[in-house]
This record gives structure tokens, C-alpha cells and sequence, in this order.
């Protein structure tokens, strides 16, 4: 049977691969997609896949990802692969990497911590766990499992 | 070894270093009781930040600094420094620090105490940060344990009162899971031992969670019994809800094995009744006074020779 692509490739921009199925719309939410965007966004739930069963991939038109991004997409899919696309072609391609420590890249959920306020410092977690993902405050110590880093 | 080096969490004092720091106490503890005081840090100064009340630690500490031949400055009343003005707190321990040899903070912020160990070119010691950690207080609670029973290893230590905001509790605990004890924890559902506590401690079964005092209190060598902190509720009715949850009273206190020790970091509230102070079990004054002996050793390891 012939293989039918359920979204058409993209010109330029950003393919998130092996998002774990079901957290494609949270990878977009992280990424700040939201109903005014300018560019074309297209998210596939649930798409068969040989490697994971069934996973969610999603394409991001004219849009490269910074290191805080890609640091909150690997929080959300250790194992997401991204292509980076110009002219049709890959350019890049590489897996998110957690990394052992993430500075500036979220916000202490404990609203009594010291980065919650207006002193000179950035949010900065060491990564307790990978799974299930729990990562502690470096400042407060708190912990913050997905659920807490995502709501 | 923990020269030049800050004190934030009681992780940052390993086995050996608290088993130096017993040594050194006792010896400084005979100075004192000789009445003596000693010149060990002469003309070392030591800033003390205290940005919430407190007695014991703050006079334990100058009083240490002072028996140690040390001088102390300090801030009466941040509100009156500037903070009012809208100082940061790093701008504060940037100066602090410039000013003084070592620095002694206490905040109602959990974190702070890293955030000035951060900017501080000088040793920081957390005097107690929000609901987080007390490490000094934890060093003299096991300096207690270790000589009012003579041994911290084999011994039922029962926790009592409120486990989630007590910042003692969340020091002893991670410190006392390193010793071979069992720990039992008694507290009103709301207050139980916060989740990112047990992430700390490794071997959890030696671990278990009550809520009646009266089941485990024959088999205890240590009760340790904490105040509810009404400073730390944002809803007090939930506050409400739990005061006047345990009192230890004569009867309770009867049914204790004779050798075993009542503590209590201080201030209490209730929920020790001062008919219980003259019982040989009563060790929370001598727990206070202790203070002075394992900070004096704390601080000399860090600024001594």
C-alpha cells in the first residue's frame, strides 16, 4: 500500500519527531503557539510508528528553536528527534539532549523560593530524575515533577 | 573540611566534619563552663543578617562569636536598613561581605541563603530560610542526641508536631537518615513530611508516619516536638484546624523509658506544658545551650587556623 504523508513537507523551518503520544499539544504549548501566530503549525496525534508504537509529530514553518526551547521540549520528550528544514531539505537533524542543569529556562513552582523574586539571579534546577522526570530547585531545593512543571 | 566554605543545607557538613565539629564542641563546651572565653578569632568579624525574629540562634551565635574573641555587627531592624529602600537582597550580602569575615543569615525566603552564599566573597551560614533548612540548628540537635543519650546510632527518634513547615525537621531528618536510627514522624495529615523532603533520603524504611503520639511513645529514646507555625499558613483556617494537636504532659511523659530525652527547638507554644520542664527527660533548655559550644566549633572550623 502506497504511504501517504498526513502533513505535506515544509519549505523552511522546524520537524519535532518521536514527541511520545499525547504530548504533542504540551510540546506546543511550551513553544508559545497560540491563536495569533504568524507562522503555519501542524501538529499529528497519534501517528503510527515502528520505533514507539505511536507517537505525535509536529512541523513548525518558519520558525528554529533556541537552546531554552529545546531544553523544555527534552523535559517534555527526552527522545524527540529535530529536523531543521531549508528548502525542503534537512539541514540538520539531532535529538534533544536533557540537560543536567537548566538555568533560566523555568520558573520555581514554590512561590515562596528567592528566584520568585526581583533579585539578579535565573531559575536554575538540577535534573533528580529523568524517569519519571523530577528536577530540584538549586535555590529552594523543591522538587517539581512534570505535572508541577507544566500546569 | 569546611574551611572558608558556607554552610546552606546540613548537606554540606559530611559525617566527618560533624563528628570533628562533637569534638571540638565538647572542648569548647569546658571553656565555657570554666567561664572562660578564648581568643581564637581575635579581631574576625561577623555580620548577622536577621530578616526574621529570632532569640536562640541569633544571641547563640553573637554569644559564640564574642567567647571566640570575635566582634559582631549587625542590622537591629532590616526594616530600617535598606531593604525598606528596595535593596536587593544580593546588593545587601555584596556589602555584607565587604564589611566582615563571615556572614550569618536568616530569611523568610526559602533559597536566600544560597542566593547570598552566590554573591558573598565570605563564608554564609543559613540561620534558617523560610520552611527550608536550619543546618545549625541540626548540628546542635544531633550534638544533644550524641551526648544526652551517648549515641546517635540505634536510637527511636519520634517527631511530633509540624513536619511540613519545620525547617529543624527537614534538616534533622535528611542529617539523621545517615545514622543508623528509626524515625517515626507524628503529625496532622496537613502537616506531614513534604514529598521533596523523602527525595532526599535514601533508605526511607527505617521511616514511618503516625498520627498518634500514643502508639509509638514507650519505644522512644527521642521525642523531638516541634511548635505549628502559625507564620507559615496562608489559610488560617487550616491553621485553626491543627493547633493544640499534641501536648506532652506528665501522663505522656510517664509512659517514656526512663533514659529517653524530650527536645524541642524553642520557641514552644503549647505543646509542651511547663509541668514537664523539671522531668529528668526535659532537654530542651539544655538543647539551647548547647547553641553557643557547636556554633563556637562551627565557626572556628571556618575561620580558624
Amino acid at each position: 500500500m502506497e504511504k501517504t504523508l498526513r502533513i505535506s513537507k515544509i519549505r523552511d523551518g522546524t520537524v519535532i519527531d518521536h514527541v511520545p503520544s499525547g504530548k504533542g499539544i504540551r510540546v506546543i504549548g511550551v513553544l508559545g503557539v497560540h491563536e495569533d501566530v504568524n507562522y503555519t503549525v501542524s501538529v499529528a496525534i497519534h501517528v503510527p510508528s515502528n520505533k514507539m508504537g505511536f507517537k505525535d509529530v509536529i512541523k513548525i514553518e518558519n520558525r528554529f528553536l533556541d537552546r531554552n526551547e529545546l531544553d523544555m521540549i527534552s523535559l517534555i520528550a527526552p527522545n524527540a528527534t529535530i529536523s531543521i528544514i531549508r528548502n525542503y531539505e534537512i539541514s540538520e537533524k539531532f535529538q534533544v539532549d536533557l540537560p543536567s542543569r537548566l538555568v533560566g529556562v523555568i520558573k520555581c513552582k514554590n512561590q515562596n523560593c528567592i528566584t520568585n523574586t526581583h533579585e539578579p539571579v535565573e531559575s536554575e534546577f538540577e535534573i533528580v530524575s529523568k524517569h519519571p522526570l523530577v528536577i530540584r530547585c538549586v535555590y529552594c531545593e523543591r522538587t517539581m515533577g512534570e505535572r508541577d512543571i507544566f500546569s | 573540611m569546611l574551611k572558608n566554605k558556607s554552610i546552606v543545607s546540613i548537606e554540606d557538613v559530611d559525617s566527618d566534619d560533624l563528628n570533628d565539629l562533637f569534638d571540638l564542641a565538647d572542648s569548647m563546651l569546658k571553656t565555657i563552663e570554666k567561664g572562660g572565653s578564648t581568643d581564637l578569632l581575635n579581631s574576625r568579624i561577623m555580620a548577622t543578617l536577621f530578616y526574621e525574629p529570632s532569640t536562640r540562634t541569633r544571641l547563640s551565635f553573637e554569644s559564640a562569636m564574642h567567647r571566640l574573641g570575635g566582634s559582631v555587627i549587625t542590622v537591629s531592624d532590616v526594616k530600617t536598613s535598606s531593604v525598606a529602600k528596595g535593596e536587593t537582597l544580593a546588593d545587601t550580602i555584596r556589602m555584607a561581605s565587604s564589611y566582615s569575615d563571615i556572614i550569618v543569615i536568616r530569611h523568610p525566603l526559602e533559597g536566600a541563603a544560597r542566593l547570598a552564599s552566590k554573591f558573598a566573597n565570605k563564608p554564609v551560614i543559613n540561620a534558617g530560610d523560610g520552611s527550608g533548612q536550619h543546618p545549625t540548628q541540626t548540628i546542635l540537635d544531633l550534638y544533644t542526641i550524641k551526648k544526652e543519650t551517648g549515641s546517635i546510632d540505634g536510637r527511636v527518634i519520634t517527631m511530633v508536631g509540624d513536619l511540613r513547615y519545620g525547617r529543624t525537621i527537614h534538616s534533622l531528618i535528611i542529617a539523621l537518615s545517615k545514622y543508623d536510627v528509626r524515625i517515626n514522624l507524628v503529625s496532622p495529615q496537613i502537616l506531614k513530611l513534604p514529598d521533596y523532603v523523602y527525595t532526599k533520603i535514601g533508605d526511607r524504611s527505617r521511616i514511618k508516619e503516625y498520627d498518634d503520639l500514643s502508639s509509638v511513645i514507650e519505644d522512644t529514646d527521642v521525642l523531638y516536638v516541634t511548635r505549628i507555625q502559625k507564620e507559615r499558613f496562608t489559610d488560617q483556617n487550616e491553621y485553626q484546624s491543627v493547633i493544640g494537636s499534641y501536648s506532652v504532659d506528665k501522663e505522656l511523659v510517664s509512659k517514656m523509658k526512663q533514659k529517653s530525652i524530650i527536645m524541642h527547638p524553642l520557641p514552644r507554644v503549647d505543646e509542651i506544658r511547663p509541668e514537664v520542664d523539671e522531668l529528668p527527660q526535659a532537654k530542651y533548655f539544655k538543647q539551647a545551650y548547647y547553641g553557643v559550644p557547636v556554633r563556637m566549633a562551627l565557626i572556628y572550623r571556618i575561620l580558624g587556623e
